[in-house]
């Protein structure tokens, strides 16, 4: 089990450091970033000092091992547009972000599991084609695009929610119910393959045959190895959950981490792009990093170490 | 055991009609986008380019206030919307075409490599793979586009960079159960060339499941290039892309919803025919479901 | 004679498929006394497995059963299957399944898969439970086993797994057991024990015993009584000894033959096997589903109903065919 959890631990600080290299890199890809700052109307003189104040004249390693180090210390540079701390200006906004992302993940679990469920006990009948049907078309429309035309329809038409802007508790409704369309999908249909192999399966044959009624075969012995693949998708579709809210946050003009990096694309503020592409890919790592640990405590045949 | 050898109904009849008729349906309405993108010149009756800014935000035809030589009416510059809504499934459908060359090209390549063998390389290729998942899609293609200047190459190149893994899992796992089997060592027995082995005979081999990653990967092109251009940083004006027509409808959307109502259908409609599709292929030629 | 613990008549089982209703169980009549063995034999898709699976009511859903009569230990089950069997299931009858590694849940510790239904069932305590736990499972020949209810199946070799699932059907105390091919996953050396630990169970509680096995080395082993299954029919049905020494159906007859008996049959020699496949099952059939494999064939084989023929003191050996036992004279 511990040496289980240290190799996927190994493997997660490998890929955080392959990714915080990449996002240091897009600050390079535009060019010299000192005269992205000064402007490209700016004088020579200028972009000299900026290069002198912000270190940009020094090895390109020592750079990234100083961005590195500073970020481990929730030091991710200034913003250029901004002029102040970047951690400051993402610290103002990731609440949106998190709240967003977890609400959508829960409610896209609560309805995924108990749907694909109910859609593995018959399969092919009414609740597994009305799931089919749902999983079908929330992988296909678009959610900005669900996002606008809700709004024209609950915001405009029927003026049931607000119709964008509000940090209140109503302008939360419909955006947490478009990112969840989107997650849904993927979730009901792993839980429903799952439990359909589960059902199929002999220990679940021997559990009836011990006389437990269905539902303690169904919640203790056939949902806990149907769970297991599920584990490792709901991580990586949470992931997805935070880092698809720049497209939700700009449709529904919410103040999130995710509007911010698009704003700050818009205006050049690297080092606020940098950082936050950094802070979502690390959150993914965590994320099925710590989907590993939780399936590895689930299923007993993992923990030997053999993986 | 009899029980098993028995068919239960999950598989036969109804799914299979099912499967049978989505590869039909979806592939059928797939070639009507098809052709609605080669043979656009033709079917557009204006030139999507051309703005009239007398004739601004005319409504379809089911609007009492429509003009008929307009018939799905005009954008916020007076283009008539129908030949852009046509013109749209180009870039659609050629977007997605250009990104899953290049993504399939390095996909496949790196799961060859990965598949066949094992050890290290397999090692060093999944932790490329895990990178690459790990880094927030959107965000990093809208940052590598403003950087390196938006053009429809560009934005295909980066889209193709981002998007192989899919290919890479799926093409590393059929290359694994591949490698062991008779031919194979016999081949690398008789000092067949690693390179010959690896395009001549395993990936021709896996011809059918490279086809349903191609064709589910389409579909998350055609989404993510909507995105972008959304958010303003893929498809340029006025070039009529379905996800620019629906930004630029964003500022009408209360009084005129239609303007973004039907480029969003038909993005809805191509995507759910192109996984349709690909479901279909998949349930038909896979051995196992996923 | 005493109360049978399984009384089954005319059980018939279908399954709808694409090609047609599949007849698998085509009116199958079995009894099991208390203390006695039945083995089921037949080889493989001939319905053994799936009059076990009716039986215990753990049939797909879509599976269609029907019957003329249906008592488990006394209880008439004709009218209201499921839920009377739910009760019974694990508490009077118990199930032994063929493949231990896939009968056992992986992810739930064996000493929780012991106890689960005897504490449902008989409301025992945890350690009550577990307490009865280690008694079966130190009877059954698992060492240590108070130490080791914590541990999940994947701990466990394949013989142990099979100790296991003896001794979680045994849990409450049936008094009908059925074994599903409980050897066949199983190494030679290993069946061998897990059937002499089944038999003295089986003396010891008064077990009825309803074995399934393709094997009839298993049927010589164990067996007070046969039947022989065929095409979803029971073709023949005979105490033990009369079954290895006077087999009367020509199909027993050719499935003695193909077992190699290390007496008989010279080394070296191929067994001998027989001729052709078991016929489709979809649809109705008529005559004697073994005739065009059989090569004593007659005229009326293809004609129902098949005359059922008694030989031997007792009734108890009685066989399906158009020949009479003086005919067979080869």
């Amino acid at each position: 089990m511990t040496l289980f959890i240290l190799k996927r631990l190994l493997i997660a600080f490998f890929v955080c450091l392959a990714v915080s290299a990449i996002s240091f890199a897009l600050m390079f890809l535009s060019g010299d970033p000192a005269i992205a700052i000064a402007g490209s109307g700016g004088r020579a003189e200028d972009a000299a000092a900026i290069r002198v104040a912000y270190g940009f004249d020094r090895p390109i390693l020592v750079q990234y091992a100083d961005w590195v180090w500073s970020a481990l210390h929730g030091d991710f540079g200034q913003s250029i547009y901004f002029n102040i701390p970047v951690s400051e200006i993402i610290g103002n906004r990731i609440g949106v972000t998190l709240t967003l992302g977890f609400v959508a993940f829960a409610v896209a679990l609560i309805v995924a599991v108990p749907l694909g469920i109910a859609a593995a006990m018959r399969p092919n009948g009414l609740i597994d084609r009305l799931a089919l049907i749902l999983a079908v078309t929330g992988q296909a429309i678009p959610s900005f695009w669900l996002g606008l035309m809700a709004i024209v329809v609950f915001g405009a038409w029927y003026g049931w929610v607000p119709i964008s802007g509000t940090e209140e508790w109503q302008g939360y409704i419909l955006p947490v119910i478009v990112l969840s369309y989107y997650a849904l999908p993927a979730m009901m249909r792993i839980t429903r393959s799952g439990m359909i192999d589960v059902l199929a399966s002999d220990y679940v044959r021997a559990a009836y045959a011990k006389g437990l009624p269905a539902h303690r075969v169904i919640w203790g012995h056939a949902l806990r190895n149907a769970v297991l693949p599920l584990v490792s998708l709901a991580a990586v579709q949470l992931g997805l959950l935070l880092s698809g809210s720049i497209v939700i946050e700009s449709v529904f003009a919410l103040n999130g981490m995710g509007r911010l990096a698009w704003e700050s694309l818009l205006r050049s503020d690297l080092p606020v792009v940098q950082a936050i592409i950094l802070l979502l890919s690390l959150l993914y790592v965590a994320l099925t990093t710590l989907a590993d640990i939780v399936n590895a405590m689930l299923d007993p045949r993992l923990r030997g170490g053999s993986i | 055991m009899t029980a098993r050898s028995a068919k239960a109904p999950s598989n036969p009849v109804l799914r299979r009609i099912l499967t049978n008729s989505g590869v039909s349906i979806g592939g059928g309405v797939l070639i009507l986008f098809v052709l609605m993108a080669m043979l656009a010149p033709l079917l557009a009756p204006h030139d999507p380019f051309a703005q009239d800014l007398t004739r601004r935000l005319l409504p379809p035809f089911w609007h009492d206030r429509s003009v008929s030589e307009h018939l799905l009416g005009t954008d916020h510059l007076g283009r008539d919307y129908l030949s852009r809504l046509i013109f749209g499934a180009q870039v659609s459908l050629g977007v997605g075409l250009g990104v899953i060359m290049v993504a399939g090209a390095i996909g496949v390549t790196l799961g060859l490599l990965a598949g066949y063998f094992g050890g290290r390389v397999d090692m060093f290729i999944s932790f490329i793979i895990a990178t690459r998942l790990s880094l927030p899609i959107v965000l990093v293609a809208l940052a590598a586009v403003a950087v390196g200047g938006a053009s429809l190459r560009t934005l295909i190149i980066v889209m193709g960079l981002l998007l192989w893994d899919q290919f890479a899992v799926v093409t590393r796992a059929a290359t694994q159960s591949l490698r062991s089997q008779e031919f194979i060592v016999g081949l690398r027995a008789i000092g067949a060339s690693t390179p010959r082995i690896l395009f001549l005979e395993i990936l021709p081999n896996m011809r059918s499941t490279i086809l349903v990653v191609v064709t589910l990967e389409v579909a998350n092109v055609i989404l993510l290039e909507a995105a972008l251009s959304f958010l303003g940083l893929g498809v340029r004006p006025p070039t009529p892309s379905w996800g620019l027509m629906i930004a630029e409808g964003r500022d009408n959307i209360l009084f005129d919803p239609w303007l973004i109502a039907l480029p969003g259908s038909l993005l809805c409609l191509l995507v759910l025919a192109v996984n349709l599709f690909g479901d279909g292929m998949r349930d038909i030629t896979g051995p196992k479901r996923k | 004679m005493t109360e049978p613990l399984l009384d089954i008549r005319n059980l018939r089982v279908s399954i709808p498929t694409e090609a047609g209703l599949l007849n698998a169980v085509r009116g199958v009549d079995l009894r099991v006394t208390p203390g006695d063995t039945l083995c089921l034999v037949g080889e493989s898709g001939c319905g053994k497995s799936l009059t076990a699976t009716a039986i215990m009511g753990l049939l797909p859903r879509y599976a269609i059963q029907k019957h003329d009569g249906f008592a488990i230990c006394g209880t008439d089950l004709s009218h209201n299957p499921n839920s009377a069997l739910r009760k019974l299931r694990g508490t009077r009858m118990a199930m032994i399944f063929q493949d231990p590694t896939a009968a056992l849940n992986p992810t739930l510790t064996i000493g929780r898969q012991l106890t689960e239904a005897v504490m449902l069932h008989e409301r025992l305590s945890r350690s009550a439970a577990d307490e009865r736990a280690i008694d079966l499972l130190d009877r059954v020949g698992i060492a240590r086993a108070a130490s080791r209810l914590s541990l999940y199946p994947h701990e466990f070799s394949g013989g142990q797994r099979q100790r296991i699932m003896i001794a979680q059907a045994l849990m409450c105390r049936p008094s009908l057991l059925i074994a599903d091919e409980p050897t066949t996953a199983l190494d030679v050396t290993i069946q061998a024990q897990i059937l002499s630990l089944l038999k003295d169970l089986q003396d010891e509680m008064g077990l009825g015993l309803l074995l399934i096995t393709h094997d009839l080395g298993v049927v010589a082993a164990v067996a007070t009584d046969v039947a022989v299954m065929y095409a979803g029919r029971i073709i023949e049905r005979t105490p033990r000894a009369e079954l290895l020494r006077h087999p009367a159906h020509p199909y027993t007859r050719n499935l003695m033959k193909a077992i190699p008996n290390p007496g008989v049959t010279p080394r070296g020699e191929p067994l001998p096997s027989i001729p052709g496949t078991v016929p489709g099952l979809i649809g109705d059939m008529v005559g004697c589903a073994f005739r065009d494999r059989c090569a004593q064939a007659l005229v009326p084989c293809g004609q129902d109903p098949l005359p059922s023929r008694t030989i031997g003191t007792g009734n108890r050996h009685s066989y399906e065919c158009w020949l009479s036992d003086e005919e067979d004279g080869a």
